[in-house]
């Protein structure tokens, strides 16, 4: 696949709860192929930053993209404060998204759930991952009591984005871990509390809330895809700075994968968490 | 008309671009640019066996530049062999398979192998600062320097460029060494050694602790060194340490490099190669430059 840096438009770039903003473009380029899961760089303008900064895609409309992010350091601090209608160069789709084709495989025709497991900014892209699951159900002719798609999401305080996820998902269960707002816990807490049962996880969000419920999957023969996230450098398969274990299937060899080119999105048996 | 050719220890580039070591891989960087556009390839460090490289994070912004201690992570010189190079070999450009070793048997047993396979040339690296035996530990004294290069150019049948380190005191006593022991060429530089610490955590950003600085911010310090070593010696000179535009390139040919190669830059813009290569077409034209050869001398 060629892949491009391209000039694209702001339409909006705005902070929708503490520190976290959603910025909207216009990039047919993306939008056009876009697979839930997938990321693209944000190359800053300011040049004593030099490293892209690699952005997952939360949801694509038409053609525009839509990116929910938060204000960590002094890059994002920067990408906060570019307006509408101003340019920024970013990368098409990066790495490789969530297998929507492996999910319907598995589950078949029969009564089935597909739980989107998320934990803060790992929220943002299961809006978009949710809109293509019912895409596929549509044109697999799956109808809800088929299949169904659920959300189980935790946040530390201040829940973001569950209208979205209330707009294309059965059911929203959702915690805060100072109990500020829904169930006072972690995710799997809620899920436990609640004993939530799914066909099918599909999971994004901190790595020790992804260990247990990949955890968990492993247990209950349950198939998940994470998607991981680690420091990178380039974005796209050059430098080799951001690598996870992974199990070659089968066997006990491991070997390291690029966590940007190879996934982020990985099947939970195949990454090794004991480290 | 303007011509890019140039030959390195026998070996003709169309051009003088190259990637830095371990800034390059044929399939991701090819998803972005056309390989066949490049002088030569220039690989990731390949070691005799696998390499499973330091735990991460192994990047970290610094000002105007990075920090890497990714610790040469790579498949070992037998899946190279099997599995990157056929991919590589399908395109018209030079390839010099970049060489790592925790000892000088480790070293040899690579470029025994590599002698053997469809490549141009090897770089042999002394100069990485990520990992604990091998690396800079031969690059950083001239009596270990010679010596490694004396045992790979005994078994070596093609070409063998040195990597240096710049964390030296005089990097042209290497440079002279490594002349001296029948290197057909000289690499420079490799990273700086630095660090950086997140004062929040209190504790350096890299697992590894510290790591190599490159990008622009050690572009005048590359600059300086390779005009030293030009100086120094007569074998040819790859220049590189942060060069990110076509000016960059022709600053270091001007130094005394015969050839460049593209790190950081392939990075922060991974189509960075190519624009460059056309920046030094452009910047040879605007200027009355024929040739490479014509920059070079400019300054002597």
């Amino acid at each position: 696949m060629i892949k491009k840096i391209i000039a694209a438009e702001l339409i909006e770039n705005k902070e929708i709860a503490d520190k976290v903003y959603r910025m909207t473009m216009k990039a047919p380029q993306i939008s056009e192929s876009f697979c839930p899961g997938q990321f693209i760089n944000v190359y800053l303008n300011d040049k004593s930053m030099l490293l892209p900064r690699p952005l997952s895609i939360s949801s694509v409309c038409e053609d525009t993209v839509t990116l929910i992010y938060k204000v960590v350091g002094k890059g994002t601090r920067k990408i906060a404060a570019y307006c509408p209608g101003e340019v920024v160069r970013v990368s098409t789709s990066l790495g490789n998204g969530f297998r929507l084709e492996d999910v319907f495989n598995e589950l078949g025709g029969n009564s089935k759930v597909i739980a989107l497991v998320g934990g803060g900014m790992g929220v943002a892209p299961l809006i978009g991952l949710a809109r293509m699951l019912i895409k596929e159900k549509k044109v697999r002719g799956l109808s809800d009591e088929v299949v169904q798609i659920i959300a189980v999401v935790g946040f530390y305080e201040e829940p973001i984005l569950l209208e979205a996820l209330e707009e294309c998902c059965h059911r929203v269960y959702f915690a805060t871990e100072n109990g500020t707002e829904g169930f006072k816990g972690n995710v799997i807490q809620l899920i436990e509390q609640n004993d939530i049962r799914a066909d099918y996880y599909m999971a994004c969000g901190p790595k020790p809330m992804l260990r247990a419920i990949a955890g968990r999957c492993e247990n209950t023969g349950i198939s998940i895809q994470v998607s991981l996230e680690e420091r990178m450098g380039c974005g796209y398969g050059a430098c080799v700075g951001c690598v996870c274990k992974t199990r070659e299937k089968g066997t006990s060899k491991t070997k390291l994968k690029k966590v940007c080119s190879d996934g982020p999105v990985f099947f939970g048996n195949e990454v090794v968490w004991d480290d | 008309m303007t011509s890019l050719n140039v030959n390195i220890a026998g070996v003709m580039l169309k051009n003088p671009i190259t990637t830095a070591s371990g800034t390059f891989s044929a399939r991701d960087s090819g998803a972005f640019y056309d390989i066949n556009e490049l002088g030569a390839a220039i690989t990731k460090g390949v070691s005799n066996v696998p390499w499973d490289g330091n735990p991460t994070p192994r990047i970290a912004e610094a000002y105007g530049g990075m920090l890497n201690a990714v610790g040469l992570q790579n498949p070992g010189i037998d899946d190279f062999i099997n599995n990157e190079l056929p991919f590589l070999r399908k395109f018209d450009t030079k390839i010099v398979v970049n060489v790592v070793g925790k000892t000088i048997n480790e070293y040899c047993e690579v470029a025994e192998k590599l002698s053997d396979a469809a490549i141009d040339m090897m770089e042999i690296n002394i100069s990485c600062p990520n990992i604990k035996e091998g690396g800079i530990s031969f690059g950083a004294n001239p009596v270990m320097a010679a010596k490694i290069t004396k045992e790979i150019r005994s078994i070596a049948r093609k070409p063998i460029i040195m990597k240096l380190t710049p964390n030296v005191t005089d990097i042209t006593e290497i440079a002279k060494a490594v002349e001296a022991a029948g290197a057909d060429g000289v690499s420079l530089i490799n990273t700086l050694l630095g660090m950086k610490i997140d004062v929040y955590q209190k504790k350096p950003v890299l697992w590894n602790g510290m790591g190599g600085l490159s990008g622009p911010a050690i572009k005048p310090v590359a600059v300086r060194m390779v005009y030293q070593v030009r100086r120094a010696v007569s074998i040819p000179i790859i220049g590189l340490g942060g060069i990110m535009t076509g000016e960059d390139a022709a600053e270091f040919l001007m130094a005394g490099a015969d050839a460049v190669s593209i790190g950081t830059a392939a990075l922060v813009d991974p189509t960075a190669p190519v624009r460059i290569k056309n920046e030094l077409i452009e910047f040879m034209e605007q200027n009355g430059y024929r040739n490479l050869r014509q920059i070079r001398d400019a300054m002597l």
